[in-house]
């Protein structure tokens, strides 16, 4: 690594930004998608935080909103979405003030992408331009934000892919000679190619079959501890998240509906939603439980029902339900008051409502 | 290289194919056709009448296989017998009368429509929803005219009404043919009006291809990945975009070829224009059958040539044609 | 000659069979025109001959009535040897649709038995079917038609739909060859294909009714690919020429030289009709790929909301706290008052903010 800072030891933080100021703030942020039949609200009014050095975990269901709301942060969604809400706020060490992402100029923006925060894509075979070999496209991030030469350039990409444990040689390969595991990777080393302060990663290692995710996910956090980036992992699988992220926020019908630290996620979670994905997943180092899916189907954002949109498959669902406005509130039994909820009576303590352990029973005495 | 090896080897297929269906039509129709054409010809030379007999399998000068060997060695010395309606002229002296008309008149004219049309297409694809797009369903009314008809009515308008452009013919009467200004720029001009018809008929049809092939493109993550990764504008459009959108679009130039060659070459007849056309429509009408068949193999022969160049484009452009199972 | 280009090579996402709303009502407007325009033609077939006012074929002897321009008695003139040509033309736009529509069906029953074969079957069969379907492909079909209908001693109706669709299913097959591989490798016929269905049920329902978009488009192309060489080869007279059809009359209108002899009334309505009826199909046509093309509905619907010049790589528009509407003249003032300095600063900064800070927000809530 030729240019910023050092690829060993921790980043040295200069005096603009605290180390306890976020590195991306996403606040009150809703997207719509407008649509023949009406506006479909993808995200609706969330409030997350990424710190430096953190790694933050999205999850839930698909169509959840969670890749609306990563690329929508970054502005990168096409027509007919619409950003109808928020702020963005990103505020890296480069930078020397704070950028407001959804009113920067168009610009500003490009400069913005990749070069402070970069995509890993879930999909690489897809991301990867079929018809370029691997040093291209490198090179052409790397000429896009860095003011290096070509040779420079093409030395970068040699050593970015040997960064991810690809040899040099396969510089000159096209996507479709490489294994779903190594293309996965070049993503990866072309995420990292301009030092970014987030990445944010859309489920990196799904397509991928379970040895070669480990690796991945392992090569993933080395790289993290060395370059110190902050990642915003988006996935479905929770348990993925118990073990990776530091904070976990999960996601239901566009909404955020807690947020918290993966311990307390794992052993104090507070919104019924949050128990039943960690019953939907087997947990790889904790006790053995029943596992249990969660009955039912998320509902339609055509005409979200109001209140919380978790009412018809929630076991603990009551009247009052319909009416909360879904602010994210203080877990009341948590020391930690960044660990916040959506569902104001639902407790970690709170015991489960008849039925088998943790299952919510499938008809709701709500709505 | 494999994949130019196996196309190669599909365009040899596709020729045998050709000749054999050539060879066979005139044995295998139904009724009494044989008779009736020879009938038609009553005064016909013998070495001429001989030739006849070979192309149409009558008088059986040996087995039907030894036939058909005699057959594939004469198209291999482009032989293509003798003409009966212009007797003695050989049907190869027909060709190479008006073949180079045709050529450089549609091929020319095609290719700038092809380039004209993709053009347009990735500006419409880029903007969707601009006036290109808004003007797309009038563009269609031109796309499923067909050529000769648009050729009528551009002739009505420019030379009949107006007098711009000449009634037809490939130059000017009197003039001999030959490499001098006199004659070459009368061949311009009379190729204007021609042209601009195989232009204006098939340019909508390649920018609707275009137009959704980018869009189908431009939804494709690599593109979302391009800007995700901050490119400029211009590199997101031309690197990835269009150059992905331009490959199934010269596959799609390819295919489509018989086609708008077809229909540029029944136009030529509404022109007089001198190429290939105006002799199809002679042996249609003289029953010269000999001639038909010669005109047929030579499209053909054309367009599989054609199609092999568009091969070779697309070789050197996309890197998984060199490594793909590819039967088209 | 009409050429329906493919709209891409490889074969779409396929399709889910969907019916969330009435077809019609999904159907985007551009294919609304063109089924409105086929359906007038359908009409005109149907019903055109009956109210026919002369016989096509009436050769009226009055000196006066050749190539006489359209008037009261003869609303679009008259050819040389005194034919009404409203008449032919009813009765050649009957017998053009009748041609085409019947080699649509039988072209596409021959697409859909080979694609569906070659795709399903596989192996042996596919190499063997893929390589004719590429092979009629790539030989240019109009010069083969000629010498197929030269050769022929009668060239009536149904031998001109038979040699047509002898030579029009390459290009469906080869699309629903394609389809039918996808569909065959997704789950549910897998499912069917272990729990030792018939293979001719898995095909009758499971493979075609997911194909129904793809062999529709099909069928509105083959019906544009029979119209356009129809009339192409009655045009160079390889049609039975006492008939009345589209083809036919532009034939007679060419070798009897109507254009050099300025009757364009001869030749303009049935070349217009053939014209008509192709956009028809091509509206159409574009409009069911629309349908069964996700990204291109998108594009279609993002061109119908409020952002117009919005290009892909924009950024996603971000709704301003919208401005209070301005009248026209109230705008005028406001271009040269102070604040409106203001919204050019914002308008460099946000360029995608541009064209919606004229958007009324209410439609949003």
């Amino acid at each position: 690594m030729s240019t910023g800072h050092g690829a060993a030891g921790p980043p040295a933080v200069p005096p603009p930004r605290g180390a306890d100021e976020p590195v991306l703030a996403i606040s009150d942020f809703s997207v719509v998608y407008r649509t023949p039949d009406g506006d479909v609200q993808a995200v609706n009014r969330v409030n997350l935080e990424l710190y430096p050095g953190q790694v933050v975990g999205l999850v839930g269901e698909s169509g959840s909103g969670k890749s609306t709301l990563a690329y929508g942060a970054c502005r990168l969604l096409r027509a007919p979405a619409l950003i109808t809400n928020g702020n963005v706020r990103y505020r890296g060490r480069r930078s020397v003030a704070p950028m407001e992402i959804l009113h920067v100029h168009a610009d500003d923006l490009r400069r913005l992408r990749w070069r402070e925060i970069a995509i890993v894509f879930q999909s690489a075979m897809n991301a990867l331009n079929p018809v370029l070999n691997v040093r291209d496209q490198l090179v052409d991030v790397i000429h896009a934000h860095l003011r290096v030469s070509r040779q420079e350039a093409r030395d970068k990409a040699g050593s970015l892919l040997e960064m991810v444990g690809i040899p040099r040689s396969r510089l000159r390969s096209y996507p479709h000679e490489l294994s779903g595991g190594m293309r996965q990777r070049v993503m990866i080393a072309m995420a990292l190619a301009t030092e970014p302060e987030v990445v944010i990663m859309d489920e990196p290692t799904t397509a991928l079959d379970v040895v070669v995710q480990r690796d991945i996910l392992t090569q993933i956090v080395e790289l993290k501890e060395s370059l110190g980036f902050s990642i915003l992992f988006i996935t479905h699988d929770l348990s993925l998240l118990l073990e990776l992220a530091d904070r976990i926020a999960v996601m239901y019908a566009g909404q955020l509906l807690e947020f918290g630290t993966a311990r307390e996620i794992q052993h104090e979670p507070a919104h019924p939603y949050t128990r039943g994905l960690l019953n939907s997943f087997p947990s790889l180092r904790g006790a053995r439980r029943d596992l249990a899916g969660i009955p039912g189907s998320p509902p339609d954002l055509h005409d979200p029902p109001s209140g919380c949109p978790f009412i018809p498959r929630c076991g603990y669902a009551t009247q009052a339900c319909a009416d909360i406005d879904m602010r994210l509130l203080p877990v009341a039994s948590s020391l930690d008051p960044a660990h916040v909820t959506a569902c104001p009576f639902v407790l970690p303590g709170t015991p489960a409502p008849p039925g088998p352990a943790g299952r919510p029973a499938a008809t709701s005495t709500g709505s | 290289m494999p994949f130019i090896a196996r196309r190669v080897v599909f365009y040899l297929v596709a020729a045998w194919v050709a000749l054999t269906i050539n060879f066979f039509i005139p044995r295998a129709m139904p009724g009494n056709a044989v008779q009736a054409v020879m009938s038609k010809f009553p005064n016909l030379t013998p070495s001429a009448y001989r030739a006849l007999e070979a192309m149409l399998g009558v008088g059986h000068p040996g087995s039907i296989w030894h036939q058909y060997w005699a057959y594939l060695v004469d198209i291999s010395h482009f032989n293509f017998g003798v003409d009966v309606s212009q007797y003695p002229a050989s049907v190869s002296s027909l060709l190479v009368q008006t073949i180079p008309w045709t050529i450089t008149l549609v091929g020319t004219a095609t290719l700038i429509a092809f380039f004209v049309g993709t053009a347009l297409g990735i500006m419409a694809g880029w903007r969707r929803g601009g006036w290109l797009d808004r003007v797309l369903p009038g563009l269609m009314f031109f796309q499923a005219m067909p050529y000769f008809f648009l050729a009528l009515i551009l002739l009505e308008l420019f030379a009949v009404r107006t007098h711009v452009f000449p009634l037809g013919q490939g130059y000017t009467g009197g003039l001999i043919p030959g490499w001098h200004w006199d004659f070459i720029s009368s061949a311009i001009y009379h190729s204007l009006l021609p042209a601009f018809t195989i232009v204006i008929a098939s340019v909508a049809g390649w920018m609707l291809q275009m137009r959704n092939l980018m869009l189908t493109t431009i939804g494709e993550d690599y593109v979302l990945a391009a800007q995700a990764k901050g490119l400029p504008n211009r590199r997101v459009i031309w690197t990835y975009a269009t150059r992905n959108a331009l490959l199934p679009q010269l596959q799609g130039f390819g295919l489509a070829l018989g086609f708008v060659i077809s229909g540029a070459i029944v136009m030529e007849i509404v022109f007089s224009y001198p190429g290939i056309g105006l002799l199809l429509l002679n042996a249609v009408t003289s029953n010269d059958f000999p001639l038909m068949q010669a005109i047929f193999l030579v499209i053909t022969f054309a367009v599989l040539l054609a199609n092999f160049v568009v091969d070779l484009i697309i070789v050197a452009a996309d890197p998984r044609a060199r490594a793909r199972e590819v039967t088209r | 000659m009409t050429v329906a280009l493919p709209v891409s090579t490889e074969p779409a996402a396929v399709p889910e069979v969907r019916r969330r709303r009435g077809l019609w009502r999904r159907l985007p407007t551009r294919a609304k025109v063109g089924a409105l325009l086929l359906g007038a033609f359908i009409v005109a077939a149907i019903v055109g001959p009956m109210v026919s006012p002369y016989d096509p074929g009436f050769q009226n002897p009055s000196f006066g009535l050749s190539l006489h321009p359209p008037d009261a008695a003869h609303l679009l003139g008259t050819t040389q040897s005194g034919q009404d040509v409203l008449a032919q033309l009813l009765t050649g736009i009957r017998l053009t649709l009748e041609l085409a529509l019947g080699v649509g069906v039988i072209a596409s029953v021959l697409s859909i038995v080979v694609g569906v074969a070659a795709g399903f079957l596989g192996g042996w069969w596919d190499e063997f079917l893929s390589l004719a379907t590429n092979v009629f492909l790539v030989i240019p079909a109009l010069p083969l038609l000629i010498i197929l209908l030269g050769y022929l001693p009668q060239k009536g109706q149904l031998a001109t739909i038979v040699v047509l669709s002898g030579l029009g299913w390459p290009w469906g097959a080869r699309l629903i060859r394609a389809q039918t591989l996808a569909i065959r490798g997704r789950d549910f016929v897998a499912a069917s294909r272990e729990t030792g269905e018939r293979t001719w049920r898995i095909l009758a329902f499971e493979i075609v009714p997911n194909e129904v978009s793809l062999i529709a488009a099909n069928f509105v192309n083959t019906v544009l690919y029979a119209i356009g060489a129809s009339v192409a080869l009655a045009f160079i007279g390889l049609a039975d020429l006492s008939s009345w059809s589209l083809g036919t009359m532009l034939y007679w209108a060419q070798s009897q030289q109507a254009l050099q002899l300025g009757a364009w009334w001869w030749f303009v309505p049935p070349g217009l009709a053939v014209a008509l009826i192709g956009t028809a199909l091509v509206l159409l046509n574009s409009g069911i790929d629309e349908l069964g093309n996700p990204r291109l509905r998108n594009a279609g619907e993002a061109s119908q909301t409020a952002w117009r010049k919005l290009r892909p790589t924009d950024p996603t528009p971000v709704l301003q706290a919208a401005p209070p509407p301005r009248s026209r003249l109230a705008g005028l003032l406001h271009a040269f008052s102070r604040s409106s300095l203001l919204d050019e600063q914002d308008r460099a900064g946000n360029r995608a903010g541009r064209s919606l800070g004229r958007t009324p927000g209410g439609d949003l809530s």
